[in-house]
């Protein structure tokens, strides 16, 4: 393609139509929703001409629906919005702050959750934050819909289980139950606008007693892709998440990382900073849940 | 590629213009309709000085293209000013010296506008986390918090 197009689809089979005639024709094809990373990219790394598909003029990737089992958050919602919404950041506070944390009050009137995650950074704040919540990733194609679970939709760096004729609807979460709550914490050098040295989300179930009966714990920002970290979860499962159960489940954290040294901090200081990070969420997780 | 014709509002004013593509809402806004208010300071989303409002939320122009402005209304720093003369907070910033060259000031007019609209009585935090998205490399920020905090003070009377 010698020069840029665009296209604004208005619902998900025109979307996926346009998606697959311009992938089938070997054109470059690229979706938009805030366009936070995507014309940054543009400007700098990567000029190629290519068709940009607007996915923000669907209802679908619009939508927030919170029904009794499950909650739906549309792809291409800004994170204002969803900071907006009282009922969500009650039910999941830390997916929430995860979307708080992106950027200035500027980017947030147009970065989406779904541009998060789809922009695939091993540092996208929102990712460990979903992993933790055990979000299911709803996939559009031309085959209909079909969903994975988001610590398996990131397939590395910068790349994820998308084919070029699909795109992302929106997020499945299941809807907390009564003692269950997340939180996400990152470090960055400053207190607003830098990317992640390390990030912790941790969701947790907590039974009558204080006793967690269900965990999970994703880290970001130390490996190629956020992780999942079971043996972090496990650490937690049958305790009372006290300080013994926080820094079992830190060190867990700590040896599943493999980070890499730049700029921002080495592997030594990350590893550490994560699982301070595990801990430290794991103990306001538990607090809402409790509360 | 043809360029793509553009339909939308910019300061109440019904607003059209051709654009290619790929050009940012900046650019159009600055080369095609000739409102050279909104400032670029690094194109990258970092400096908050593109800083405009769409259908009422703030954004960065320079991340924003122009034919995603189709069927939107825009507000830049011209329609900031009230028929009879400066907004609030325009004359604040003057008041309290909040500016020196003044590439900043438009994209901190318009944010603190947004803030204003939504927090009647933020705190000295709250306005600073609003305004983290705005860069100045010459006031040292502390006469732009005051002008917003005399500003806030004088709407609500
Ligand atoms: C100043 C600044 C600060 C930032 N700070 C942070 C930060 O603190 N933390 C952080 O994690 N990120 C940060 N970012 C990066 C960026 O804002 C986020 O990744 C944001 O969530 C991207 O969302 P978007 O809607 O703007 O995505 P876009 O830029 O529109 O898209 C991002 C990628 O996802 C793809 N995509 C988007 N939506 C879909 C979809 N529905 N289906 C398929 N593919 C899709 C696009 O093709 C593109 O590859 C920052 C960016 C800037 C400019
Ligand atoms: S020019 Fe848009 S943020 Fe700097
Ligand atoms: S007054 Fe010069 S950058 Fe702010």
């Amino acid at each position: 393609m010698s020069s840029y197009s665009y296209a604004a689809p208005t619902s998900v089979d025109e979307a996926v139509e346009v998606l697959a005639t311009n992938a089938a024709s070997g054109q470059r094809t690229q979706c938009l929703a805030g366009g936070t990373d995507v014309l940054v990219q543009m400007s700098s790394v990567d000029r190629e001409p290519r068709l940009l598909v607007d996915v923000k003029h669907i209802e679908e990737t619009n939508a927030i629906d919170i029904g009794n089992n499950e909650i739906y958050i549309g792809a291409a919602i800004p994170s204002a919005i969803l900071n907006e919404n009282e009922e969500l950041k009650a039910l999941l506070p830390g997916l929430i702050e995860s979307a708080d944390l992106i950027g200035s009050t500027q980017i947030q009137g147009r970065a989406s959750i779904g541009g998060n995650l789809c922009n695939s950074s091993p540092a996208g704040d929102t990712i460990p934050a979903l992993i933790a919540v055990g979000a299911q990733c709803v996939i559009a194609g031309p085959d209909g819909t079909r969903e994975v679970a988001t610590e398996d939709f990131i397939t590395g760096v910068g790349t994820n289980c998308m084919s070029d004729s699909e795109f992302l609807l929106g997020l499945k979460i299941p809807r907390p139950g009564a003692r269950t709550s997340d939180a996400y914490l990152r470090f960055i050098p400053r207190t607003e606008m830098d990317i992640a040295v390390a990030g912790a989300g941790v969701a947790l179930t907590l039974d009558e007693n204080g006793v967690c009966t269900a965990a999970r714990v994703s880290i970001g920002a130390v490996a190629p892709t956020a992780l999942l970290v079971q043996e972090a979860a496990d650490a937690l499962i049958g305790t009372n998440v006290d300080d013994v159960a926080l820094q079992a489940a830190a060190d867990a954290c700590s040896a599943a990382a493999s980070p890499i040294s730049d700029k921002r901090g080495t592997v030594v200081y990350r590893r550490k900073v994560v699982g301070v990070l595990c801990k430290r969420a794991g103990a306001i997780a538990r607090d809402r849940a409790s509360a | 590629m043809a360029k793509v014709h553009v339909t939308t509002s910019v300061n109440n004013q019904p607003q059209e213009f051709l654009c290619e593509p790929q050009e940012s809402l900046l650019n159009c806004l600055r080369d095609e309709i000739n409102l050279t208010g909104t400032k670029e300071g690094c194109a990258t989303g970092d400096c908050g000085a593109c800083s405009v409002l769409v259908d009422g939320r703030l954004v960065c122009s320079c991340l924003m293209l122009g034919v995603e402005a189709e069927g939107k209304e825009v507000t830049t720093i011209e329609g900031i000013a009230e028929p009879d003369g400066l907004h609030v907070i325009q004359q604040k910033f003057l008041e309290h010296a909040a500016l020196q060259c003044g590439i900043c000031t438009p994209g901190f007019i318009v944010a603190a506008k947004a803030l204003l609209d939504k927090h009647k009585d933020p705190d000295e935090e709250t306005i600073r986390y609003w305004l983290a998205g705005n860069l100045c490399r010459c006031t040292g920020y502390d006469k732009i918090i005051r002008a917003v905090q005399d500003a806030a003070k004088e709407l609500a009377a």
